[in-house]
């Protein structure tokens, strides 16, 4: 079938084909050319400065693989890593247990479902710098009732940043799932309802098995979440409290990956702006492999259905 | 038999009960998740040293002190707010609108002509999705600032680049599902490629566009760090890089204030939202595919 109509797309569009070439400085090149600006060029120059040591890109000078020895060395780095991977699994777990709960519910016709649909989705339309604002202030009008306060302990910063990003992102997790549950077949229920299954073997063997390529999705998208996690990072602790390490090194106890590239980048030393950037690639590479995974997941599943 | 009937009906009226516990279980939890933005406007409304102290308190003769905070707000931290909310409109509109038609076209062309060339730029654009801004923000901001590309003005090209893969992807998907036939048609009428694409494809694009519209407007107006590190900061600030600023670098914090200039942040996007709730929510779960 896929074939076939690729063959007739060959021999029919060669009508539209040539004339549309002919437009190509119109329609492909300003699109190209952005993102040459935007993308292409930042890319490759991104990857060749992470061999150099450079304060600024004019000036510079190519040293191996030293950056990326350093960057593995460096203990903030590991910490913020650790603390990161820590974050996105816990993250993951609680946002996708609860968003799925609530769209079950929602999507089991009670009263007031497209009402709750709407107030849960809401914050996640609020952005992140915004977010860690509200928040900081929720968690210090209450620690402060302690005589404490969100950055004076690593504990609360980390609870703190999962309370923030559930708010945020259970609404945008449960629009999937209702959207997954809603493709279930309703005779597939209907069925295992008349061979006498209790409400709970019917979610656990016929919808869970269902909503699968949504539990893919949302899996996958809590945890590039979790990892590319910014502006929340920034605004609710940025890093804070600092615990000093024997050999005079400051490991910003709340602060995460991104957040450590940047203040490597943007941080005291203009020095370490080689060693921010093969931080970076590192970064783009754990970033890819998690994507490449998600990928192969779900095409595996296409191919069993 | 009547013993079966009464049965079932006590199950459906047990059912039913069940159901109204859920949905007054949900009203309960529906109020404590608007309560952070409610706790934003009532502490908007006190003077700064009550906001840490009794936040979670209803002003009352003490702490309110009125527009206070709102009049001081507008000024606070020698940049006015309103410039602030005028760049990010800027940004926000001339960007999506920029996105929406470039990379549209983009992908149409991707889709017909689909050469060697085609396909590369396709994959690359696809390739881009997966890059997270760290590994280019440093040589990005260079190349924009070297390229005068630090204004509110020139910074949408900026977002075509950076922005373009999500974009190009759904709109290709999109435009591979339009029959030929009809462009076919046009053509035999006499149509030019560009007639053909604004009479004929540019119209019945209309749903991805809202869907890939919504998502670069929500990315743009909350961007904090693309814009901080490419505009002039001395001259230009959008909203999270003024509010950012406040709260970060600012000598004397004012809580206060702070909060007033987050109720006024976050009311535009609340009416945007109840206003295009359906096109919101399906756009978003759209632009899922990402991942």
């Amino acid at each position: 079938m896929k074939k076939l109509k690729n063959d007739g797309t060959a021999v029919n569009s060669a009508l539209l084909r040539r004339p549309i070439q002919r437009w190509f400085p119109l329609f492909l090149l300003p699109t190209v050319v952005a993102f040459i600006i935007g993308f292409v060029y930042p890319f490759f120059q991104g990857i060749y400065l992470s061999f150099c040591k450079f304060t600024t890109t004019s000036d510079a000078a190519f040293n191996g693989i030293s950056n990326y020895l350093n960057a593995l060395k460096d203990a903030t780095f590991v910490h913020a890593f650790w603390y990161t991977a820590l974050y996105a699994v816990v993250s993951l777990l609680i946002i996708n247990i609860l968003a799925f709960l609530i769209a079950y519910v929602l999507t089991q016709g009670i009263k007031g479902s497209n009402l709750f649909r709407t107030v849960f989705f809401m914050p996640n339309l609020i952005g992140g710098i915004v977010l860690g604002y509200i928040w900081s202030m929720i968690f210090d009008g209450i620690l402060s009732r302690y005589g404490t306060s969100i950055l004076l302990e690593t504990k609360y910063g980390f609870w703190g940043l999962i309370i923030l990003m559930c708010w945020q992102q259970i609404g945008y997790m449960m629009i999937i799932y209702i959207a997954g549950l809603q493709a279930v077949p309703e005779d597939l229920i209907e069925a295992a309802k008349i061979d006498g299954a209790t409400k709970w073997q019917t979610l656990i063997h016929v919808t869970i098995p269902n909503v699968m390529p949504s539990i893919t999705i949302c899996t996958f998208l809590t945890l590039t979440n979790g990892f590319k996690l910014f502006d929340q990072n920034l605004a609710l602790t940025g890093g804070q409290p600092f615990s000093f390490m024997a050999d005079g090194t400051i490991v910003k106890t709340t602060e995460m990956l991104a957040l450590n590239i940047y203040n490597t980048f943007y941080g005291q030393s203009a020095s370490a702006r080689g060693v921010a950037q093969a931080k970076a690639v590192l970064f783009f590479i754990l970033v890819a492999v998690i994507s490449l995974i998600q990928l192969k997941t779900t095409k595996e599943k296409e191919v069993q259905q | 038999m009547a013993a079966q009937t009464k049965k079932a009906g006590q199950s459906l009226a047990g059912e039913r009960r069940n159901k109204n516990i859920l949905t007054v279980i949900f009203g309960v939890i529906a109020v404590i998740y608007v309560l952070p933005i409610l706790l934003v406007l009532m502490n908007s409304f006190k003077a700064n040293t009550f906001v840490k102290t009794n936040t979670f308190d209803w002003p009352n003769a003490d702490t309110f002190v009125g527009w206070a905070n709102y009049i001081k707000g507008m000024t606070f931290g020698n940049y006015p707010f309103i410039k602030s909310v005028t760049y990010s409109l800027i940004i926000t509109l001339v960007s999506s609108a920029l996105i929406l038609l470039c990379t549209s076209m983009a992908a149409w062309y991707i889709a017909r002509v689909d050469s060697f060339i085609c396909r590369v730029c396709y994959y690359l654009f696809v390739f881009s999705m997966i890059v997270p801004f760290q590994m280019v923000m440093f040589t990005l901001s260079k190349t924009a600032d070297t390229l005068k590309l630090n204004t509110p003005v020139t910074i949408p090209i900026v977002y075509l680049g950076f922005g373009a893969g999500l974009a190009v992807f759904m709109f290709t998907g999109f435009v591979k599902s339009l029959p030929l036939e009809i462009e076919e048609a046009a053509a035999i009428d006499g149509c030019n490629p560009v007639q053909t694409y604004f009479l004929v494809i540019f119209p019945m694009l209309r749903p991805t566009m809202i869907s890939v519209g919504i998502l670069e407007i929500m990315w743009i107006w909350n961007d904090y760090l693309l814009p901080y590190l490419v505009l002039d900061r001395t001259k230009y600030m959008t909203i999270p890089i003024h509010i950012q600023y406040l709260q970060g670098s600012y000598g004397a914090v004012d809580l206060g204030a702070i909060m007033a200039l987050i109720t006024i942040s976050i009311i535009p996007i609340i009416v945007f939202y109840l206003t295009c709730q359906k096109y919101i929510i399906k756009g978003v779960a759209a632009g899922a595919v990402k991942g």
